[in-house]
């Protein structure tokens, strides 16, 4: 693993037994003991992953929100300290230069939490963006931050005996600062990537390993395992949640991926605003569907989709999955054959394998009790 | 850990021998690589093998892998069982997990495998 950047992490995770992979560029866990276990776990009871690669913009200054209005499709101006809110950061084509979460610190001040591997190109993006307001600065805090994620249905009652901070009052999307963790100065976000109830942690990276043993060793009455990226990406991807690269990127906007609802048309200006109107007023070429295969087969990202023989579309991401034994997939096809039981084909090893399209999410917490 | 009795291939299958019979399997080492397997294919019955050619494909969630046949020969048998529960490749790899079985053509092949105790001791990279 030469080569690789490591999280404050890294060291926990070999102490752990975390089998290491290369994960666009970064030395991190793709599992600890199994992909499956890890997801079942996260589903029914609670597990930690370690998320320091995540990139963080210190946004602050007079401007700022005004800014961020102009760099974003999503309403920023509803936020308030303590507010989490996701958006996607388009170009002016309407497609997705990120997508990524607005954490509202105070008056002006903002975290952009941001993927791993857009992390320059963003701060390039953003730093564009904002140079007609000289009042904000924006820094690159990547390096100085560190983020666990705590997630499953028992991360509250895990989380809680470690912690003062009424857990229980800080609702979905919502943040806390300066929160003591068995000593730790921590930021504490009800957020997630999942699809189940969970908490996302920064701290420094000094302080990671120490946030990490003390979570651990606060869950073990909970059940408490660590969880690699392998479950993290089958579990987003059964909650149907847009991985940038696969479900959105430079050509792939939200009005394509179905994020139609985190576009705030009301908002007179911001990057994109035009393009994405008129993609949603007069349609796409193509638009993002679930899909289960029907004959025996898992669609892989990159596999052709086919109508009749004709290639109609890819697949974005594919997968088993655990939570709802079947192999399920999305993919970009042509908008014609986005309703509900449309079948089409997945190219698999040169054939083609049946496959219908389904409704998204597939999963749902609580859906199922 | 790789029972001596059978003959391995450096890309990780096995062939365990009964009179005329081959039981061809992924050894240990290439399910505990893959990590859970969720899907098997599997050739159909009366196919003709070359050996080293692919026979069948596993994919553990994360990953799809080719399996390549350590010896030449017409598939007799397949085993539903991994099809059914493909888990068993993960459970029982030198056991209830075998693949397929084929009349070997040629035994004279099993020269070109490894014995237990050089598999056991082949450099296992992690893929």
């Amino acid at each position: 693993m030469d080569g690789l950047k490591k999280t404050p992490l890294y060291e926990t995770h070999i102490k752990y037994g975390g089998k290491i992979i290369d994960f666009a560029g970064w030395a991190l866990p793709v599992q600890f003991t199994s992909i499956l276990e890890e997801h079942h776990l996260t589903r029914k009871g609670v597990t930690i992953f370690d998320v320091s690669d995540m990139g963080e913009l210190d946004i602050r200054g007079p401007g700022s929100l005004e800014m961020l209005e102009k760099l974003l499709v999503n309403n920023i101006s509803k936020g308030y300290p303590g507010r989490v809110i996701y958006s996607p950061m388009c170009n002016p084509e309407g497609g997705c230069v990120d997508d990524l979460m607005v954490c509202c610190l105070g008056p002006e001040h903002y975290m952009l939490v941001i993927n791993a591997g857009n992390i320059e190109k963003d701060f390039n993006w953003v730093k564009g963006v904002a140079k007609p307001w000289p009042g904000v600065k924006i820094t690159n805090e990547s390096s100085a931050t560190a983020e666990v994620a705590v997630q499953g249905p028992l991360s509250e009652a895990a989380v809680q005996t470690i912690t003062k901070a009424p857990l229980a009052d800080l609702k979905y999307y919502h943040l806390y600062r300066d929160v003591d963790v068995a000593g730790i100065n921590t930021m504490f976000a009800r957020t997630g990537y999942t699809g189940e109830d969970g908490f996302e942690i920064y701290c420094t990276p000094e302080e990671a390993p120490k946030l990490w043993d003390a979570i651990v060793e606060a869950g073990k009455p909970f059940g408490l395992q660590p969880a690699g990226l392998g479950c993290r990406d089958t579990l987003r991807f059964e909650a149907s949640m847009p991985l940038w690269g696969q479900e959105m990127d430079d050509t792939h906007g939200p009005i394509e991926a179905g994020l139609r609802r985190f576009v705030y048309f009301k908002k007179p200006d911001f990057i994109g605003r035009e393009a994405l109107w008129k993609k949603h007023k007069e349609g796409t070429d193509v638009r993002l569907v679930g899909f289960e295969m029907v004959g025996r087969g898992i669609a892989r990202t990159g596999y052709p989709i086919l109508k009749d023989g004709e290639k109609v579309g890819c697949v974005t991401t594919g997968s088993y999955a655990p939570t709802l034994d079947k192999n399920l997939g999305m993919g970009f096809v042509k908008t014609a054959l986005t309703e509900l039981d449309t079948e089409f084909d997945v190219e698999i090893r040169g054939r083609g394998i049946r496959a219908k399209v389904v409704k998204m999410p597939f999963y749902k917490r609580g859906a199922e009790e | 850990m790789y029972p001596k009795s059978f003959f391995y291939t450096k890309t990780h299958e096995y062939v365990k021998v009964e009179g005329k019979t081959g039981y061809i399997g992924l050894t240990h080492f290439a399910q505990d690589q893959l990590g859970d397997i969720v899907f098997a294919e599997l050739p159909e019955v009366g196919r003709e093998l070359k050996q080293g050619e692919t026979f069948g494909v596993v994919e553990s969630v994360k990953a799809v892998s080719d399996c390549y046949s350590p010896v030449s020969g017409k598939v007799i048998k397949v085993n539903q069982a991994v099809i059914d529960t493909p888990e068993t490749l993960n459970k029982d790899p030198h056991g209830e997990g075998w693949m397929v079985a084929v009349e070997i053509a040629d035994k004279g092949e099993l020269g070109n495998l490894m014995t237990g105790d050089e598999y056991e001791a082949f450099p296992k990279e992690p893929h």
